[in-house]
């Protein structure tokens, strides 16, 4: 099965605190520590572990700039055949639609049986996947959290949906599913590993290499566009405890007791 | 303005929460918008469920096909497309039939798209201004919308606020012969229902809660002694179960358990909306996070700053010494 993956690089929230700039209409970008958006880690090791059992390639892509070939690398360490940069300064400012139309002509390009999206950024609208299955007509399923390998016409996937409960449909291939974390375990990667790709080649295609009418994307198509960033006036907020460790102990200790009806 | 419709999920007859909150968003939209709801399905149920909705929209579309009797978003998508005027602006919830459904109708419409938006703050010539969560709640975004051509715009469960008023006396439109024939390359099977789990999170009165902020899974004991020593039980976040180091069914949140603790203590957990919606009857929340800015304080009654995991352990051993004491 020939398998695209499309994944973002992304500040890491588990390594920042995301904060306003001192001018107040972004966020503080200085000293961010970036890294491959989670869902679209667990998609590239959904892909590896499909290839795993049925064959086939994986093919990781990412819309962006140089900076962004660090995370293709990371994922080919972890098994990805090939990577791809997909970078043009046209597609600079682009919304989801134009992510989403981008990315269809890397899939016309190709002959994916399989293109696999994270459910959602951190920063985004958990939108491209949907999109690019429209623009595609291809089927599409979000929030996917297993995937059964039918035959090589049709897969048998599941959707997270309320209350933990699990929607099993079937799907035609090809097809385009959004994943959702916690599908697997995505395999560790290490700086050896890293180091092992370093020299592998790395296409970059731009919007002539794609077919891409440059007046559809970036800025100019763009029909959703982010004005700044801002954080809301709190309502009352939580009355923080300024005491010690051990008074604050104390204090926690008291209310658990008082609220929650302990003896 | 262009026309303002409310797609409706429903079941079993009753449509769901969000009915009331898409029509109040409508209104911030438009003030003086009559948004037209829809609904999709087959059967009695459906009948239902327009009908009561009528109180509440001056129209209801109903779109009735035996294809459409569970909800499936692409064959949703395909009849959408059929009755929707062009232009039109489509309100969806943002839970998972809207993630399924909504980007592939704005393609298909050609219109604009904006997902999980938590207000509506006015509208400036062609442009719709809504706001918008980023990393997980941390900041938030203005973001402004091309509504020329029409937008689909998912709305954030629980951020408006139903309006009041009296019933209105609405009509069912029925809209069922405009659709034709519907394929998908999507069939629904069966739905799965959770696992049940060792330990039933939603019978506790006391919750000690732990998030990305225990770190790694050895580290959970240190949550379950404390929630041993206060005769409590140990949920978690989502991550917590990303990360396999506890069940599904100890998950807190719109994808995982619904609880009514008197006392929920959220430790390492940053506050996501999802997290939160799974938070009911209005607890003592008390909140532990070494982040000052974690969105969880905004919603807690008590908040500490400092790590969960030297905090936790001298309380349980406070916990201790008094019971022991006693």
């Amino acid at each position: 099965m020939e398998i695209l993956v499309c994944a973002r690089r992304v500040p890491d929230t588990s390594e920042n605190e995301i904060q306003l700039n001192s001018a107040g209409n972004d966020i503080e970008r200085d000293e961010l520590v970036y890294s491959i958006n989670e869902a679209d880690n667990y998609a590239v090791e959904e892909a590896l572990q499909i290839v795993a059992r049925v064959g086939g390639t994986v093919t990781v892509a990412t819309v962006g700039g140089e900076d962004d070939e660090e995370i293709l690398r990371r994922e080919m360490a972890m098994g990805a055949n090939h990577g791809v940069l997909i970078s043009d300064d046209a597609f600079a400012g682009s919304d989801g639609r134009g992510i989403a139309t981008i990315l269809k002509g890397l899939v016309q390009k190709g002959q994916y049986d399989l293109i696999l999206t994270g459910i959602q950024a951190e920063d985004g609208g958990a939108q491209v996947g949907g999109m690019l299955a429209a623009l595609l007509d291809y089927p599409f399923a979000s929030l996917v959290n297993s995937i059964e390998v039918l035959d090589g016409k049709e897969l048998k996937v599941s959707r997270e949906i309320e209350g933990g409960n699990k929607e099993i449909s079937e799907i035609d291939l090809p097809c385009v599913l959004s994943i959702q974390t916690g599908i697997n375990e995505p395999r560790y990667v290490g700086m050896k590993g890293i180091r092992q790709v370093a020299s592998l080649p790395i296409p970059t295609y731009g919007a002539s290499d794609l077919g891409v009418d440059p007046s559809a994307v970036g800025e100019a198509g763009a029909k959703v566009k982010r004005v700044d960033y801002f954080v809301p006036a709190l309502g009352k907020g939580a009355e923080i405890l300024k005491g010690s460790r051990e008074e604050n102990v104390d204090k926690v200790l008291e209310l658990v007791t008082a609220k929650g009806g302990l003896k | 303005m262009p026309r303002i419709f409310a797609y409706i999920v429903h079941k079993s007859g009753v449509a769901a929460d969000s009915a009331l909150e898409l029509a109040a968003a409508a209104r911030k939209i438009d003030p003086a918008a009559s948004p037209t709801a829809i609904l999709t399905g087959w059967g009695a149920d459906l009948d239902v469920a327009c009908h009561a909705l009528a109180a509440s929209y001056s129209e209801v579309w109903k779109i009735a096909h035996e294809a459409l009797a569970y909800p499936n978003a692409e064959l949703i998508r395909k009849a959408l497309q059929k009755v929707l005027p062009t232009n039109s602006i489509v309100l969806v919830a943002h839970e998972h039939f809207g993630i399924d459904l909504a980007p592939g109708l704005s393609i298909k419409t050609n219109s604009a798209f904006v997902s999980d938006v938590l207000d509506i703050t006015g509208v400036d010539g062609a442009n719709l201004k809504v706001v918008r969560q980023e990393f997980g709640g941390q900041v938030s975004a203005h973001v402004r919308c091309d509504i020329s051509s029409g937008a689909v715009i998912t709305i954030r469960p629980g951020a408006f606020k139903p309006l009041e008023g009296a019933p209105v006396r609405g009509g069912v439109i029925d809209k069922s012969s405009d659709i034709g024939a519907l394929t998908a390359g999507r069939r629904y099977l069966e739905t799965v229902v959770a696992e049940a789990g060792d330990v039933d999170i939603t019978k506790f009165n006391v919750l000690v809660s732990i998030g990305r902020g225990i770190q790694e899974k050895d580290n959970v004991s240190i949550a379950q002694e404390l929630a041993d020593a206060l005769g409590a039980a140990v949920s978690c976040s989502r991550p917590v179960v990303d990360a396999k180091w506890m069940e599904k069914s100890r998950q807190v949140g719109s994808s995982g358990k619904t609880v009514k603790p008197k006392v929920y203590l959220a430790c390492g957990i940053s506050g996501s909306f999802q997290h939160l919606a799974g938070i009911k009857g209005s607890p003592f929340l008390i909140a532990i996070n070494k982040n000052p800015k974690a969105p969880i304080f905004q919603v807690a009654d008590v908040g500490i700053v400092d790590d969960i995991l030297e905090f936790l352990p001298e309380l349980t051993n406070k916990v201790r010494e008094l019971r022991h004491v006693a």
